[in-house]
């Protein structure tokens, strides 16, 4: 089980990295200067960007104190 | 630790003022779309509502601000006048968005609201922490879980006491008086209520754990860097988040406020069936809070928080997908259909001589549901062949043979809550020692709650405009939340009962990290 916490403390650094760089991309196909739905808007774009930043990176230290054992009983 | 009897008078006094707190924090939320047509003017009424969800968000996001800022005061000055403060800063703001005049006589109104809204969210940030470390902090290690389960049906319970303010009101008044004043209403009441709360809150004792560490001399200097800037509490407040309050947030709000928005705007229901309904299943569902509080007492919290998680991941989408079934009027057999045509005299800068035609047509179908489809049309439009309405309305009425299905898919999804919520601040309150306890259970249960959570219906509805999307798209942002919760939950996370809490740090960390 603690191999299992610490090599799962990858996905976790992998996963805050993923969250963001997708976040990031979805907003960049998403934003269109003429569109019509919220989704087209810049502003829930930078709103959610602005608040799941730190979170992912709270995820991606977490992930590393799991790398670094700290989880092991 | 208090005696039974005084057990009692310190969860009342706990639970009736987190009930008022989450009362004041759900109106805003459940008249969101008259708030949007009195404060946030736009011509496209889904902006509009967009615009109320954006500020309902802010209510929530600043949530994680106000637990740091009442956390440390809760730590350094105690828990008894931290939960004091929260209580009148919420019931004050909430009365004052009764007294705001619409934008219409008052532009700087959507701005005051909006500052309102955060003040809101910054005392419900401080209120649930001090509610939850007040009451466990004067109960015994064995029955934690049940005591504190009190706690937790506020939430529900301050949903669905706006519920009913709300309908009885719109009952009492006609829906023109709603609209233009019986509104306030609700927010109005709010400033008895918590007066009533901070008499009784002012009659209790400080908690006895925090005052035998001020009486020890041993209480927190910076309770922010003793929670966070330390490693050895800091991996415990990023468990808590992503082990158990991330997955608990988005199964909360998506059960108890994602299904009312997906019943009202995706299937558009009437909103008074809707509402009842939901008061309905909440109420049905209230209980078993308590039950789940008293069971993790004897079988773990992790078990119960982790079965409930994994039950919303795999039955979200058929539940929902009935739901939807249920309500569409496109399963449905047409009896008759009756069409009504008005036309409005309509001046705009562009359009001056233009006019609205409003058509209503009013069907009823075999099983007695009844729709109201509204399309509005300019006449120019017309005139030039453009026959697309310019706005277009359903709302469903269900036939009573529909009650008790809706109602128990709603029960279903308010259960899961049951299970994730009920025993969720033993737990917290068991991670953390008490010297921090306020601080460091408070930010991580709102930003679960407040950020993951609160951002469902946001989130939610700019998925389902996605190219590609269909109405039940939505959910997989609560699914995949709920789903790495659950996992991180399942392998980091102990199921540790009956846990000492006092103020020795050393054993902390330990005691909530999985052995196996």
């Amino acid at each position: 089980m603690n191999h299992l916490k610490k090599y799962a403390g990858l996905v976790w650094i992998i996963l805050s990295i993923a969250a963001i760089t997708l976040l990031c991309y979805a907003a960049y196909t998403n934003i269109a200067a003429h569109g019509k739905h919220d989704i087209n808007k810049p502003l829930p774009w930078i709103i959610i960007i602005t608040v799941f930043t730190p979170v992912a990176f709270g995820l991606g230290i977490f992930g590393y104190y799991a790398l670094k054992n700290e989880y092991k009983q | 630790m208090a005696s039974e009897k005084g057990i009692w008078k310190v969860i009342t006094a706990s639970s009736v003022g987190t009930l008022i707190e989450w009362y004041d924090f759900y109106i805003f939320g459940s008249l969101a779309i008259i708030i949007s047509e009195k404060f946030f003017p736009a011509e496209n009424p889904t902006t509009a509502f967009l615009a109320t969800l954006a500020t309902f968000a802010a209510g929530f996001i600043v949530r994680p601000f106000g637990a740091l800022l009442f956390g440390r005061l809760g730590d350094m000055v105690g828990r008894k006048y931290t939960f004091l403060l929260t209580l009148i800063i919420m019931g004050g703001s909430t009365f004052l968005i009764g007294c705001i005049p619409s934008y219409e006589t008052f532009h700087f109104a959507p701005y005051l609201i909006l500052i309102l809204r955060l003040l809101q969210g910054l005392a419900l940030g401080g209120e649930y922490g001090g509610a939850a470390t007040y009451v466990a902090e004067h109960v015994s290690t064995k029955k934690r879980g049940y005591y504190t389960s009190w706690i937790q049906t506020t939430a529900t319970l301050g949903l669905f006491v706006s519920l009913i303010v709300i309908i009885t009101t719109q009952n009492s008044l006609s829906k023109e008086d709603f609209n233009n004043w019986g509104w306030r209403l609700p927010f109005l009441l709010s400033i008895i209520l918590v007066f009533i709360s901070v008499f009784i809150r002012l009659k209790m004792k400080e908690s006895p754990l925090f005052d035998k560490l001020k009486t020890e001399g041993k209480i927190s200097s910076n309770p922010l860097k003793e929670s966070f800037g330390k490693k050895q509490n800091l991996k415990m407040v990023l468990l808590a988040l992503f082990g158990a309050t991330m997955g608990q947030g988005v199964i909360w709000y998506t059960g108890q406020f994602y299904t009312q928005t997906f019943l009202l705007k995706v299937c558009n229901l009437n909103p008074t069936q809707t509402n009842t309904w939901l008061c309905i299943a909440l109420l049905f569902a209230t209980p078993f809070f308590i039950f789940f509080g008293w069971l993790s007492d004897k079988i773990g919290r992790k078990t119960i928080i982790l079965t409930g998680m994994f039950l919303a991941v795999i039955l979200y989408r058929p539940v929902f997908s009935k739901l939807y079934s249920l309500t569409n009027i496109v399963n449905k057999e047409e009896v008759s259909s009756n069409i009504q045509v008005n036309k409005l005299a309509h001046a705009t800068a562009a359009k001056t001589n233009d006019s609205i035609i409003i058509k209503t047509t009013k069907i009823i179908y075999t099983d007695s549901s009844k729709a109201v489809q509204e399309e509005k049309y300019f006449s120019s439009d017309l005139q030039i062949g453009n026959n697309k309405p310019h706005e277009h309305k359903t709302q469903i009425t269900l036939s009573d043979s529909y009650k008790w299905k809706v109602i128990g898919l709603i029960f279903i999804l308010v259960f899961f809550v049951t299970m994730v919520y009920g025993p969720i601040a033993a737990l917290l309150v068991e991670m953390f020692p008490t010297k921090i306890r306020y601080t460091s259970m408070s930010l991580p249960y709102h930003i679960g709650n407040g950020v993951f959570g609160g951002l469902v219906p946001f989130i939610a509805t700019l998925i389902t405009v996605t190219p590609g999307s269909n109405i039940l798209s939505g959910l997989w942002y609560p699914i995949g939340v709920g789903a790495v919760c659950f996992v991180i939950g399942l392998i980091y996370l102990s199921n540790k009962k009956n846990t000492l809490i006092h103020d020795d740090e050393s054993n902390y960390a330990d005691n909530q990290i999985s052995k196996n």
